[in-house]
């Protein structure tokens, strides 16, 4: 596809280039600009659940997962009012569930830690809930902590066997909402898919079963630079 | 009239407690208590989480030595994913493991003698309490304060070399080691510039026990008369008889030197000991249940260790534990404050050891762990520092906990510490007219000496100061002492 063909507009103040269609998260990705997203996973269907992608278009906040770029869209991203609202949203899910990073196998692999490391949180300003929501360790590989999950839906939209969803939301309805593993389609996950249900999820909720803490502090995914540098640090397209 | 002193927060200890005693009319001692008061919940909480979790979870009940607790939990996970019982792991993951536990022995005993059991040395019992603690060290004896900083520095390097962080690591896990020692690691605990390499480890740690010695020989009667009782003593030895502080079986031998626990297998530990509660504090008292609650108590640690092993296998710390031993004629030592001395004997054979351990080639190549068969049941034992260490965890079907059971070696210390507190008070306190500062300090010397850690004793979170109460025969409060 030729240049001409994609769509032109601006974030923060920076020239930006989109196909017809893309979403702002996506967009502004492919143009080394990191926007903060939990719930969204290139290659699945957009949610817009975490909010954490909150951006500015013309006066209004919408989610970047969501929304599709427009010519000549004027974005503000990087904005201290934005980031103010990220953070404040990530103080709102570590309160929600029992993030108990110290003793978390996912610590620093995790999005959720990594974002407020990246947003600075320092201590959450809502009381904490510590939920109650049990531990179901039934299947052989995996094990699906529910007192962590910030209900991003990555695992309901992304992990199926055999075209099935291992994962749905059940009892919707305020604080009865959760989700909810299909233990035999769980039960039937080979070695490789367990472990792509542990890497789908970005908090600790869904663990593949005994790898616990095999990566070595120093090793893991965000030891050595933020969430979000990865793009930063990515060449910028034409 | 009859009165009833506390003290609280005993100070310069690991963990909050008080010490009660207890006067009757002509100001004699009646009785003491050493109450610990911390809220207890790991064993409860960690019911129902992944067994791997354990070895990361279990250790923030302290900030000392966690990697006892680390240490301990990932052996009796060894234990559970069917890695052998202490003797199945690589020789990766063994070396490592010991590595990190010997680096941790070396820092927490350096903390202990020279932040918070020399200021008593240094300006006496009766000093100021202005000037009676580190900072007052720090003033008046530069070299010894930067020395002890400076070895602690050591130990917490060696520390976040084998388990990734100085403090709450996550190195140990199920069957082994998560990473090898690197070279650059390697080099700069041999080589580093002075102060920080092994070598100069070593030799600092001779000079702190020639300056205890020193000491010794100024303070001779006082050093041996004060809070000294005959007791049993248990600890883990090589098979050999060896002195190990990673692995072995376990001895107990009588105020004799009598064996009263014959080198038996830790899995079975629940035959030969049994813990007690009594109402009045937290924490538990363990015994040896052959001998019954009145006579089976035993004291563990640095001192205990001297007493049970048959020798140790480095040539300098040897060499002191043969001096040692001919204060008192080869007989178990009973002194209380000998748990010093023996301490800094622990502290010269831990840098002999990591000095052996840097040049072994294995903790640079090879496995990492192994695995077995997976049972649902799991003992692992360390000495840790203060003294004998227990984890038990037991696992359902799905690798949940489901039982855990932790025997922390300031519990199994806790007989004697109330015997040691109720020595010192009689003697420093029987029908004195009034009750001074250093009276009170004398009975927190004598809990120091076993350098406890009281919230490891009661798995509990928070803070953890101590205190110690005077109360009359009516029960009223008559002075505090909270410092």
């Amino acid at each position: 596809m030729k240049k001409a063909e994609k769509i032109t507009f601006k974030i923060d103040e920076k020239t930006c280039y989109a196909w017809p269609g893309q979403s702002i998260v996506d967009a502004a990705r492919d143009n080394g600009i990191y926007i903060p997203s939990l719930c969204h996973v290139e290659g699945l269907k957009p949610a817009g659940s975490c909010r954490i992608c909150n951006v500015t278009v013309n006066g209004r906040n919408m989610t970047a997962c969501t929304a599709p770029v427009g010519e000549g869209m004027v974005v503000e991203n990087d904005t201290p009012e934005l980031n103010e609202l990220r953070k404040t949203i990530v103080e709102v899910l570590f309160v929600s569930g029992n993030h108990f990073c110290p003793s978390c196998e996912k610590s620093g692999n995790c999005e959720l830690q990594a974002v407020a490391y990246r947003y600075q949180m320092m201590v959450p300003q809502f009381p904490y809930e510590f939920p109650v929501k049990g531990v179901d360790a039934r299947p052989d590989l995996i094990l699906h902590d529910r007192n962590r999950c910030i209900m991003c839906k990555r695992c309901v939209r992304g992990i199926e066997k055999d075209g099935k969803a291992v994962f749905s939301f059940e009892g919707r309805g305020g604080e009865h909402l959760q989700i909810s593993m299909d233990i035999d389609l769980a039960s039937q996950l080979s070695e490789e898919e367990a472990f792509e249900a542990m890497e789908i999820c970005p908090v600790g909720a869904i663990l593949k079963k005994e790898r616990g803490f095999a990566i070595p502090i120093g090793e893991r995914k965000f030891d050595k630079a933020p969430i979000g540098s990865e793009i930063e640090n990515s060449v910028e397209q034409d | 009239m009859s009165k009833k002193i506390t003290i609280e927060p005993v100070t310069r200890v690991e963990g909050h407690g008080k010490v009660t005693i207890h006067l009757d009319d002509k100001n004699n001692v009646d009785y003491t208590r050493l109450h610990i008061v911390e809220f207890r919940g790991f064993e409860r909480f960690i019911q129902g989480r992944p067994y791997w979790e354990a070895p990361v979870l279990v250790q923030r009940l302290c900030g000392i030595c966690p990697v006892s607790h680390h240490l301990a939990a990932a052996k009796a996970l060894d234990v559970l994913v069917g890695a052998g019982t202490g003797d199945g792991l690589t020789a990766t993951g063994e070396k490592m493991r010991r590595l990190m536990h010997y680096g941790q022995m070396f820092q927490s005993h350096s903390l202990h003698f020279f932040h918070l059991a020399s200021p008593d040395l240094l300006f006496g019992i009766d000093a100021d309490p202005a000037i009676r603690n580190v900072i007052g060290v720090a003033l008046e004896h530069k070299e010894l304060a930067v020395q002890g900083v400076m070895m602690r520095k050591f130990g917490q390097e060696i520390i976040r070399a084998t388990a990734g962080k100085k403090i709450h690591g996550t190195g140990a896990i199920p069957g082994g080691i998560n990473k090898h020692l690197s070279q650059k690691e390697k080099t700069s605990f041999i080589k580093g510039a002075d102060p920080l390499n092994i070598d100069k480890m070593v030799e600092w740690s001779q000079e702190a026990l020639a300056f205890f010695k020193d000491y010794y020989t100024k303070n001779q009667s006082f050093i041996d008369d004060f809070a000294a009782f005959p007791s049993s003593h248990m600890s883990l030895v090589r098979k050999d008889g060896a002195l190990d502080l990673y692995h072995g079986v376990l001895r107990a031998v009588d105020a004799d030197g009598k064996k009263i626990l014959d080198d038996v297998d830790y899995q079975d530990y629940e035959e030969y000991i049994e813990e007690e509660v009594r109402s009045w504090t937290y924490m538990k008292f363990p015994y040896l249940k052959h001998l019954g609650k009145e006579k089976g108590w035993y004291r563990v640690g640095p001192l205990a260790r001297m007493n049970t092993c048959d020798f140790i296998p480095t040539p300098l710390a040897q060499t002191e534990l043969e001096e040692f031993r001919a204060l008192t004629n080869g007989k178990p030592n009973q002194h209380c404050l000998h748990y010093h001395y023996a301490r800094l004997i622990e502290t010269l054979h831990s840098a002999e050891v990591m000095r052996d351990l840097l040049h072994d080639p294995d903790l640079m190549k090879g496995d990492l762990t192994v695995t077995g068969t997976k049972v649902n049941k799991g003992v692992g034992v360390i000495e840790a520092p203060r003294g004998t260490l227990f984890h038990h965890y037991e696992i359902n079907d799905h690798d949940q906990i489901t039982r855990a059971n932790l025997i922390v070696s300031t519990t199994n210390n806790n007989e004697p510490m109330n015997k040691s507190v109720n020595q010192v008070a009689h003697s420093w306190m029987d029908g004195q007219p009034e009750i001074t500062e250093p009276m009170m300090n004398a009975v927190e010397v004598a809990i120091r000496a076993y350098d406890p850690c009281l919230s490891c004793a009661t798995h509990a979170l928070g803070q953890m100061p101590l205190e110690i109460s005077l109360y009359d025969a009516n029960e009223n409060l008559l002075d505090t002492k909270r410092t």
